[in-house]
């Protein structure tokens, strides 16, 4: 099949500091985003402070330098500035959207917000209080009760057990030295990771990152983690919660994204169960037996750990036999593996549909900042689709053998599932 | 520079409407169909039938069986899904621009050959039931909100939920499904937009091919033939308690006329009073109730603007540890008198314009997203010019007319109240 040539073109833009910014210059529409992030996020929480890289990355915008809270936020409406700050468990990450006119009063407040940000009481007070009101919410959600379940159990005695939003007895405790602390630790020049898309020239954009980003210590100061295993395989954890549906999520070693079998595991689970309507589960769960509205898998991975993952929600007396039909999905994957048919769909959808990606500016940024977080070359999106076509059926069993073989899952289910226990 | 790119607009010979909005930046296009029929037009006592369709149009047609469209687009490494709104249902595709001619051979196919006759139609009512147990039956908050509505709209159909009540979506049929169909979906009450890499001139070549032959049935154009709302005149309150809550809630709703209703300038004040109430960090919301008084962890209102019929103007409040609902309902009734009493100030209403305006240039970063704004505008009686000219209305909007807006929408008395507590176990 043809493909249709990507028109993205990225060029790396070098600052005076030693920044390199991978940039697409577009003038299409009068916006510029740009995406960073540093590596190192809520795995750096202290054991005891579970939460603290989330609640220091939401006190970033919320005063800097000569400016409160309240008049940081009107700075920014004044000119419809866009900035937040957000905290996966490997990354602490920003995201700065402006019109192109503004742009420089976005780098101006950016810069503060990154250099001077003003932690002051009350606004952590207020920050505080709205992550532990999401927290309460959260104590009788059904996907966040299961998630976090899953991660305390996999990964139980390493940092990734923590949940990144923390824990309403953590998040008292945290003193405006812990979150000054945070932010020091953190950020640094060397562990910062930058992309802009949009209507902005190479010499303004390196200005404006170095006068954001320059002041920074070179080196953060992160505690080093060990990769870690997952634990619990086997394991049945019901959470009880009076509802008339549970969520349900296994749970299975993954793969590494520099793991030379990666894309092949990546096709095999597209065909699995991360593939739209057409993959495997999606037919027998929901197609042919109306079990549930959603069914989906996944590969995620991260700097520490890497699972495989599975889930959907069904009637709390059809969870037996939903998790049978994925489990027996995943045997069968198991033993023979894709089928041609089934191998060359999933590769004509993948690359087929990798275009699509790069249709927003935002979009675009998004993509390239998690092709750098993982540490892959600059020309890379014109690379990926041939190490799709690349995958053989051969691959692809030998993946899925190696994935799904000793198939003991960790199984979550909330709510009150009949027959699992 | 707020100026919208040039759209293609026109229609085809046997009615259907079409829109072309391009966008060259990649190779790829947005394919969507719009219906101009959505839950409000489900028949009495066949409540959730415009989304259970919306659920069996991927089961195939004589043509292309047993869900073929969707394989193929998967083949091609295109997304698709499907959307039912109160006043419209919409089916798209996004797919790389060598596929779109085959994308409007499939789409139109189905727009009058759905075929229905094996199990699945029973099998796929099991799974409306799910979506319906996952969104509501699960949900505290999603049981508030559909109360709320149904409290709100006393006699329009905005208030039966559009995925349907329970005990209704239970006995759909078959039947029911086929007769829906046959009455809506047609090419003259259906709206073509297609975005992305593409040039006016290719797509009405391709539509032609592909929708041009769908023929339009010899009988009317259906109608909307939806109730008007009454004016209520009493206050009412919605409490929703449940075990499972750890955080209590508050909602106002008050019923607001929409761009296509709405007299004056009513409809772009009522938006811009929206974001001076409670849009951003520095509304007057946040700064009383988050900031000074610290009885709230969180705020916001909206506007239900493209809605054929009465819309709806709403605002909340989280309350912080300690502060009881009603307190904080006192709370927002201050907030909102003072834009009753007095006008906003001129840094207030030129923050608000500002964020708004920019949030049509943000648009413009997306098509799918045009795509999505011309379809509601289309179906909810707007005309494509009104998008060309909301930035100018918005610009316009005075601080007199807040205040007029203000005092003739929410006033006290007229707000359906919903709280959200935790039950005794």
């Amino acid at each position: 099949m043809t493909h249709t040539k990507n028109r993205t073109r990225v060029s790396a833009v070098k600052t005076d500091a030693g920044f390199e910014i991978w940039h697409v210059e577009d003038y299409t529409v009068p916006v510029v985003s740009l995406e960073f992030a540093f590596q190192g996020g809520a795995a750096q929480d202290p054991g005891d402070r579970a939460g603290l890289a989330s609640l220091m990355a939401s006190l970033l915008d919320e005063g800097a330098g000569n400016l409160t809270s309240d008049a940081f936020q009107e700075a920014l409406e004044e000119k419809a500035i866009e900035l937040s700050f957000d905290v996966s468990r490997d990354r602490l990450s920003g995201s700065l959207r402006t019109l192109s006119e503004h742009a420089d009063s976005a780098f101006e407040l950016l810069a503060l917000a990154i250099r001077e940000p003003r932690f002051d009481a009350d606004a952590i007070d207020r920050v505080r209080a709205q992550m532990i009101s999401g927290l309460k919410r959260d104590e009788t959600d059904p996907g966040a009760l299961t998630r976090n379940a899953l991660y305390r159990i996999a990964f139980a005695g390493h940092p990734y057990s923590q949940p990144v939003d923390g824990r309403i007895a953590d998040l008292q405790n945290i003193r405006r030295d812990d979150v000054a602390a945070m932010k020091k630790r953190l950020m640094g020049r060397s562990n910062l990771i930058l992309v802009a898309v949009g209507a902005i020239s190479a010499d303004a954009l390196a200005k404006g990152i170095d006068h954001a980003f320059s002041g920074l210590q070179a080196q953060p100061d992160l505690v080093s983690l060990v990769p870690t295993g997952m634990d619990g395989a086997g394991h049945v954890e019901i959470i009880d919660l009076d509802i008339p549906q549970s969520t349900l999520y296994l749970a299975m070693p993954g793969l590494g994204r520099k793991h030379p079998d990666f894309m092949a595991a990546h096709v095999v689970n597209h065909i699995l169960g991360g593939g739209s309507f057409t993959s495997r589960m999606w037919q027998e769960v929901r197609e042919k037996r109306g079990l549930a509205y959603s069914v989906w898998s996944t590969l995620r991975w991260s700097a520490f750990a890497d699972l495989f993952m599975a889930g959907t929600a069904t009637s709390n007396e059809r969870v037996a036999e939903s998790l049978a039909v994925m489990r027996e999905e995943i045997a069968k994957m198991a033993e023979s593996g894709p089928t041609d048919e089934e191998l060359e769909k999933a590769k004509a959808y993948l690359t087929g549909s990798y275009a699509l990606q790069f249709d927003t500016s935002r979009k675009i940024a998004d993509h390239l900042l998690m092709l750098r977080a993982d540490g892959m070359p600059i020309d890379y999106i014109d690379r990926r689709n041939d190490e799709i076509l690349a995958v053989t059926a051969e691959k692809a069993r030998a993946v899925a053998a190696r994935l799904f073989g000793s198939a003991r899952p960790l199984v979550i289910a909330t709510g009150r599932p009949q027959g699992l226990a | 520079m707020t100026t919208l790119p040039a759209f293609g607009h026109f229609h085809l010979e046997n009615g259907l409407e079409v829109v072309v909005i391009p966008d060259h930046r990649a190779p790829v296009v947005t394919h969507m169909v719009y219906y101009r029929n959505g839950a409000a037009d489900d028949p009495l006592g066949k409540s959730g039938i415009a989304h259970f369709l919306e659920h069996l149009m991927f089961k195939g047609t004589d043509a292309n069986p047993k869900g073929a469209f969707s394989k193929i687009v998967s083949d091609v490494g295109g997304h698709e899904n499907a959307f039912t709104s109160y006043d419209y249902t919409a089916y798209f595709q996004r797919v790389a621009k060598e596929h779109l001619a085959r994308m409007m051979e499939l789409e139109a196919d189905r727009m009058t050959g759905l075929v229905l006759d094996g199990p699945e139609v029973l099998s796929e009512r099991d799974v409306v039931i799910e979506e319906r147990k996952m969104r509501t039956d699960s949900e505290p908050s999603g049981q508030l909100q559909e109360s709320l509505f149904a409290t709100l709209y006393v006699h329009h159909p905005y208030g039966t939920p559009v995925i349907g009540w329970g005990h209704e979506i239970e006995e759909l049929s078959r039947e029911d499904a086929l007769g829906y169909y046959q009455r809506f979906y047609r090419p003259d009450n259906a709206i073509l937009i297609v975005a992305g890499d593409v040039e006016e001139a290719e797509v009405r070549r391709l539509a032609s091919a592909t929708y041009g032959k769908v023929k339009r049935p010899n009988s009317d154009r259906p109608e909307r033939r939806r109730v008007r709302e009454p004016e209520i005149r009493g206050s009412r309150f919605v409490g929703l308690a449940d075990p499972k809550v750890e955080q209590p809630m508050t909602q106002k709703l008050y019923l607001a006329p929409t761009y296509v209703r709405a007299p004056e300038n009513d409809a772009p004040a009522l938006e811009v009073l929206s974001q001076i109430l409670g849009g951003s960090q520095t509304s007057r919301l946040y700064r009383a109730l988050v900031v000074s008084q610290a009885s709230a962890v969180g705020v916001g209102s909206w506007y239900w603007s493209d809605a054929l019929d009465m819309g709806q103007f709403g605002l909340y409040a989280v309350p912080a540890e300690g502060v009881s609902l009603p307190d904080l309902d006192a709370a927002m009734e201050t907030v909102l008198a003072e834009f009753r009493e007095a006008d906003v100030t001129p840094a207030e209403l030129s923050r608000a314009r500002t964020r708004l305006i920019a949030d049509m240039v943000y648009a413009q970063d997306s098509q799918a997203h045009l795509a999505r704004m011309v379809g509601s505008t289309l179906t909810t009686g707007g005309k494509i010019e009104d998008l060309a000219q909301w930035s100018e209305r918005i610009r316009q909007v005075s601080a007199a007319d807040i205040r007029r807006v203000a005092n003739r929408y929410l006033a006290p008395g007229k707000a359906v109240v919903g709280h959200l507590t935790k039950a005794a176990a």
